[in-house]
Formats: C-alpha cells, sequence, structure tokens
C-alpha cells in the first residue's frame, strides 16, 4: 500500500546521507522531500489504513486535510532545511535531520495512538542528536537535558494511552477531551511538545544550543507536532485559550532581556505557539483554521529568522547580541533577508504573519473573547518590538561589532538561497493568501485585506517602533549584556538539585550512622556465637589424647557410683 | 559595551548609511510623520471596528505605544531579580568560558 510508505522518501534520504558523499548525496538529500510530498499528493486525500496487532485496530496512516496541511509543511520546511545545510559535512546532522522530518511526517499522518507514540519517541532522539551535535560543553548538557524532558513527555503518553484504552476507548487518534484523567495526562503529554508555560523551558534551554543549522530543523518540527496533536485531540477546550494567552504574553518579558538572539527566537516562538493554542482553544472553524495556517506561517518565518541567526553564528561564532552589531555592512542579503522574517512574524500586511494572525484575533472577537483578545494585542506588539526590532537591530545595525573586522562575509551561497525561498514564500503568501487558505482544513472566505483591519494594524506596529525609538533615545532601553536570565529551568538544575544536596548532606551521615548501629546490633550476637567455632574457639580446640581417655575414664567413674 | 571603536567605513572611505547623523535623522523625521500620518487616518472612517474598544480614537496607537513602554519597564524590573552572572550555570570552567568577556561584563546588575 503505498500510504504506508509516505515516511519513506524522507527516512530513504537519511539512509543516503548515511552511505552516499558529496554530489550525489546533495542531489539524493535534496531530492527526498520532493519525493515525499509527490507521494503526499498523489495519494487519495480521505485515506484510512487500518491494520491489527494483538486484537488492537490501528490505523499507521490517516490522511485528512489537516494531516496533508502539516505534511506538505513538513516536506517544505525539510527541503529548505536540507538547503541551508549542504554546505555540512557532518552525517550525524545531515542523517539525524532528515529522520527527524520523516518522524515528523509520521506523527502527523499517525492514525492512532500508538503510532504516534512511535514517532513522538522519534522526534526526541533525533532532535537531540541536532543539540548533540555541536559538540560543547553547554550543548551536551543542554541535549541531555532535552532528551529527559522529551522522554517524560513520551511517558505521558504511553500513560495516557493506557489510561485511555483502559476506559474502555480504541487507539483511534481523534478528539479525546479534558473530561477523563486520560484526557488531561494525554493533555498534558502534547503540552510539553507545545511549550505550555512552566514546561517550556526544555525549548529555550536547548534551542539556542543546537548547532546553526540544525536549530532550522528543531524550530520547525517538535512544536508543530504538538499544535497538530492538541489541534486533533482538544480543539474548543476553553483551558486552552487561558493556557495559549499566558504562553502569548509572558515569554515576550523574557526575550525583551535575553542577550543570547536565538533564545530570544525561542522565546518569541512560545509567543507564537501561543496564538495557535488560543486558536485550538477557541475551536471555531476560523479559529482552528488561524492556528493552522499560523503553524504553517510560523515554519516558515521563524525558519527564516533562525536561518539569518545561524548565517550570523556560521560565519561570527557569536550569538549574543552584546558582541554583535553592525553587519548590515557586510551581510547586506542576509540582512535584508532577516528583516523580511521579521516583518513576517510582527504580522506587517503584505508579510505571511499578517494573514493568520488576524484570523486568531478576529475569532477571539467573534467567540466574545474581550480580554483575551486585548491580551493577544499586547503579545502583538510585544513580539514586534524583539523579534521584529530587536533582532534585526541588535545582529545588523547597533554599534559595530569588533567581529564587524575580522573579515566577515555573506554566509555559502546556499544559506542564502535557502532564506531567499523562506523569504518569497513569506512574501507570496502575504500577497496571495488564498494559496494557503485553499489547503486549511475548513473552508475559510476570511479577508485579512479590510482597510480597517490594515490600518489598525500599521497603527499598532508603528507605534510599539516608536516606543521602541523613544526608549532607546533617552537611553531607557535594557541594555544587552552578556548574562543569564532565571527561568524554569532554574528549578531542575539550581533548586533541586540544591535541596537533594542540603537533604543529602544531613540525611547521608545520618543514615550512615544509623546503618553501621544496625549492622552491628544484628550482626555482634551471630559473631560471638560464631567466635566459638572458629580455629581459635573453644568448639574447634585441639585436645591431648590423654586428657580424652582420662574423661571418660572419670564418665565410667561417674556411672559406676550412680548405678552402684 | 564592548565595541566603541570608530565604525566601519565603505572601502571609497565614505561612511555607511546609518552611519551618518544626517541621514539618521532623516529616517527619524520620515518615521514620526508615519507615525502622524497613520493617527491622522482615523479620521478617514476607514477603520471600522468589530469591538466597542476598537472605536475609540487612535486606540491601537495607544495601545501599541503604551504596552511596548510597559512591557521594556517590567522587564527591566524583572531583569533585576533574575539577572546572573554569564557562566551562572557553569561551575567549572572548561572549554566553553569566553575570554572575550571581561570581569566587570559578568556583574549581573542592571544599569
Amino acid at each position: 500500500m503505498p500510504e504506508l510508505l509516505i515516511t519513506l522518501p524522507l527516512f530513504l534520504g537519511a539512509i543516503a546521507a548515511l552511505v552516499t558523499r558529496g554530489r550525489l548525496r546533495a542531489v539524493l538529500m535534496l531530492a527526498a522531500p520532493f519525493v515525499g510530498a509527490y507521494l503526499l499528493w498523489s495519494l487519495d486525500p480521505e485515506t484510512n489504513v487500518t491494520t491489527t496487532l494483538m486484537g488492537m485496530e490501528l490505523t499507521p496512516v490517516r490522511l485528512d486535510r489537516m494531516a496533508i496541511l502539516f505534511g506538505y509543511l513538513f516536506h517544505l520546511a525539510s527541503l529548505i532545511g536540507v538547503i541551508y545545510s549542504l554546505h555540512l559535512k557532518d552525517t550525524a546532522q545531515l542523517v539525524a535531520s532528515l529522520s527527524y522530518a520523516a518522524c515528523a511526517v509520521g506523527a502527523v499522518c499517525a492514525g492512532d495512538l500508538l503510532t504516534l507514540f512511535l514517532y513522538w519517541e522519534g522526534l526526541a532522539v533525533t532532535s537531540a542528536i541536532l543539540i548533540l551535535a555541536r559538540r560543547s560543553c553547554r550543548s551536551l548538557g543542554a541535549g541531555f537535558r532535552y532528551l529527559v524532558y522529551q522522554a517524560c513527555s513520551g511517558m505521558l503518553l504511553l500513560a495516557g494511552i493506557l489510561l485511555w484504552m483502559s476506559q474502555g476507548n480504541d487507539l483511534r487518534f481523534d478528539y479525546i477531551g479534558i473530561e477523563t484523567v486520560a484526557g488531561k495526562v494525554l493533555m498534558i503529554a502534547f503540552g510539553i511538545k507545545a511549550c505550555f508555560t512552566f514546561l517550556h523551558s526544555w525549548l529555550t534551554d536547548a534551542y539556542p544550543e543546537g548547532t546553526a543549522t540544525g536549530t532550522v530543523f528543531l524550530s520547525a518540527f517538535t512544536t508543530k507536532v504538538g499544535v497538530y496533536a492538541l489541534a486533533r485531540g482538544f480543539p474548543g477546550e476553553e483551558v486552552l485559550v487561558y493556557i495559549g494567552l499566558a504562553m502569548a504574553c509572558t515569554p515576550i518579558f523574557y526575550a525583551v532581556v535575553t542577550n543570547d538572539l536565538r533564545r530570544v527566537l525561542a522565546y518569541s516562538l512560545i509567543n507564537q505557539i501561543g496564538f495557535m493554542v488560543v486558536g485550538i482553544g477557541i475551536g471555531t472553524e476560523l479559529a482552528l483554521n488561524g492556528a493552522v495556517a499560523h503553524a504553517f506561517n510560523d515554519v516558515l518565518f521563524k525558519g527564516l529568522l533562525m536561518m539569518s541567526m545561524g548565517a550570523l553564528l556560521h560565519v561570527t561564532g557569536e550569538m549574543r547580541g552584546s558582541h554583535l552589531g553592525g553587519f548590515y555592512k557586510t551581510m547586506p542579503k542576509t540582512a535584508i533577508l532577516c528583516m523580511i522574517g521579521a516583518a513576517s512574524i510582527s504580522a506587517f500586511p503584505l508579510f505571511n504573519g499578517f494573514v493568520s494572525k488576524s484570523m486568531i484575533m478576529s475569532a477571539a472577537i467573534y467567540e466574545g473573547y474581550d480580554w483575551v483578545w486585548l491580551g493577544l494585542a499586547f503579545a502583538a506588539a510585544g513580539v514586534f518590538h524583539h523579534a521584529g526590532i530587536k533582532i534585526p537591530f541588535f545582529a545588523f545595525f547597533a554599534e559595530d561589532s569588533k567581529l564587524l573586522r575580522q573579515g566577515s562575509q555573506e554566509p555559502p551561497r546556499n544559506m542564502i538561497i535557502a532564506m531567499t525561498i523562506a523569504a518569497a514564500l513569506c512574501i507570496g503568501i502575504g500577497c496571495y493568501p488564498q494559496a494557503l487558505y485553499a489547503l486549511l482544513p475548513y473552508t475559510n472566505n476570511y479577508n485579512p485585506y479590510t482597510s480597517g483591519h490594515v490600518l489598525s494594524q500599521l497603527q499598532l506596529l508603528a507605534f510599539a517602533s516608536l516606543a521602541f525609538l523613544g526608549l532607546r533615545m533617552r537611553g531607557l532601553y535594557p541594555e544587552e549584556k552578556p548574562s543569564t536570565h532565571l527561568d524554569m529551568e532554574w528549578t531542575y538544575r539550581r533548586l533541586v538539585p540544591g535541596i537533594v544536596g542540603k537533604v543529602s548532606r544531613v540525611v547521608y551521615p545520618t543514615w550512615t550512622r544509623l546503618r553501621l548501629r544496625l549492622w552491628t546490633a544484628v550482626t555482634q550476637p551471630l559473631l560471638d556465637k560464631v567466635s566459638h567455632h572458629r580455629s581459635e574457639g573453644s568448639l574447634a580446640r585441639h585436645r591431648p589424647t590423654g586428657s580424652m581417655a582420662l574423661w571418660v575414664a572419670v564418665l565410667l567413674v561417674t556411672c559406676l557410683l550412680l548405678f552402684y | 559595551m564592548i565595541h566603541r571603536e570608530k565604525p566601519l567605513q565603505k572601502p571609497d572611505g565614505s561612511p555607511y548609511v546609518f552611519d551618518s547623523p544626517k541621514n539618521r535623522q532623516r529616517f527619524t523625521r520620515g518615521f514620526l510623520i508615519v507615525c502622524i500620518i497613520l493617527v491622522l487616518l482615523d479620521f478617514s472612517g476607514v477603520r471600522h471596528a468589530d469591538h466597542p474598544w476598537e472605536a475609540l480614537f487612535s486606540f491601537y496607537p495607544l495601545y501599541g505605544f503604551v504596552s511596548c513602554v510597559v512591557l521594556v519597564l517590567l522587564a527591566k524590573k524583572l531583569r533585576q531579580v533574575i539577572m546572573r552572572q554569564e557562566a551562572y550555570y557553569e561551575p567549572y570552567p572548561g572549554p566553553e568560558t569566553r575570554k572575550d568577556v571581561e570581569p566587570s561584563e559578568q556583574e549581573g546588575s542592571d544599569a
């Protein structure tokens, strides 16, 4: 059945990356996403492939409009990512990135929870390699923390599936709902992947430590699979509206003060997922369309921003805002492409962020979520502030970095081509949103380009920039400083180890003393007994034959006296 | 800041576009004019409102400006609480130790 081969082209691409080298490897890796996308296009758009395994009915492949849209998206992202990493010779990274893309495609095409679980774990392992592949002490630590976090998500998913089955449900992956315990557990499992507030630190901890090319792949897949799983299992759950609002609003404060520019992008990634989660929580056709469309657009513009920062990292080896600046002089193409990404994420009219973010905002108003809408408008102004202005400003403008004079130049051509493709798609979808709308799960008659809508968005963004300009001119804008900012990862990198350390410093000596006493109390009587049987013990002593004869004589005399 | 040198110039010795104070001033003025035009466009009546709050005069400009100022000022306050030195999580100096950071820059206080 050709449907079962849906992930095969990308997996074969990964194998090709492993066994071939040079031009052939480049051609085969580039061909893999094309073949995969062609396969997806050629299949019947409403397909269910079912099979039975140990009495359980499984659906390894289920295709519908939503799965196909995400499928196309992941093939597109992997194509852009492969072009971006064509200069690489690191086989481990290349193999991991295509396997990672294949797992993402498999996860969104999975029709049952068990298949989803398998790809879920695959995503965790393959993506961790992209972090570890930077081969530094920091990335090693971050990679393993990331892996543990993802393993927790996998375990919760498995626990949720077992609970779900024990309640008499089949394994089919459709609406789940949070009424049951299983539903709650599954939502947390999906929520880890989708970076719910307080469960988000794996992303901001690990993504900035990934390789320049690996983080481009990372930003595209894991979180979007989380969003897809939420959209499939929990559409219309009101709690998601408030979780999404928290996700949209809280990271922007961190993004303003964070120094590592890829970490700023990681925070803005959570912010954008917040918009999607709000859309899923609202659950109307418009909101769900908006969430899915925004996921599609986010892969493009966040990928573009990550690529432009990756290009800077590749050229300069530096990612701290405090050490960058002025690169528009030596890397003008990268600067322009970065600004296109910045305009897209900020939802400027004619860029793709605008056509999907508006849908979610409008849905919030239509469904009466006034305060949520106000919060989202705040988050929209905030994202413009840090991702739209801060990223390009501190990277490419601001004061000249001393790295500027150390022979900085445009990155390799393949990087520029990949960024150009992403930028063209950002503008293309922004100018002609109907192309994307036609692929959305529900029929969509939404028109983002009303004069009022465009004007209000321009006003919001212009005055957000004015605030930046004013604060910067008055010296009130926080300076970029080499620093670490405490976030949730502090709990498992400092708080818990600190508590465990303190407790163990008290408990361990006490326990050692107690154990010694207990040991003495139990073993001493035994030792006393045993001592009689040792070679020098009283029961094992050698006695002369004469004394034996004497004692026998004494015994006999005693018997004689007793009987007579 | 670490970099306070003479800005890099073009190969022919002329300054780059944003290094010239005149250009910067032009840019700022142009931007302010755009902002004013955008506010004045509120009078044109093209901005219909889905929500009563939106109908208020210059709702979006005010909201955008105020929310960003509040965002930055709150973030600065937040920074005073959560900012630590760069090597906070790195107890053992390894190959990751950044030599180009002077000790004075590692102090975690907000100016």
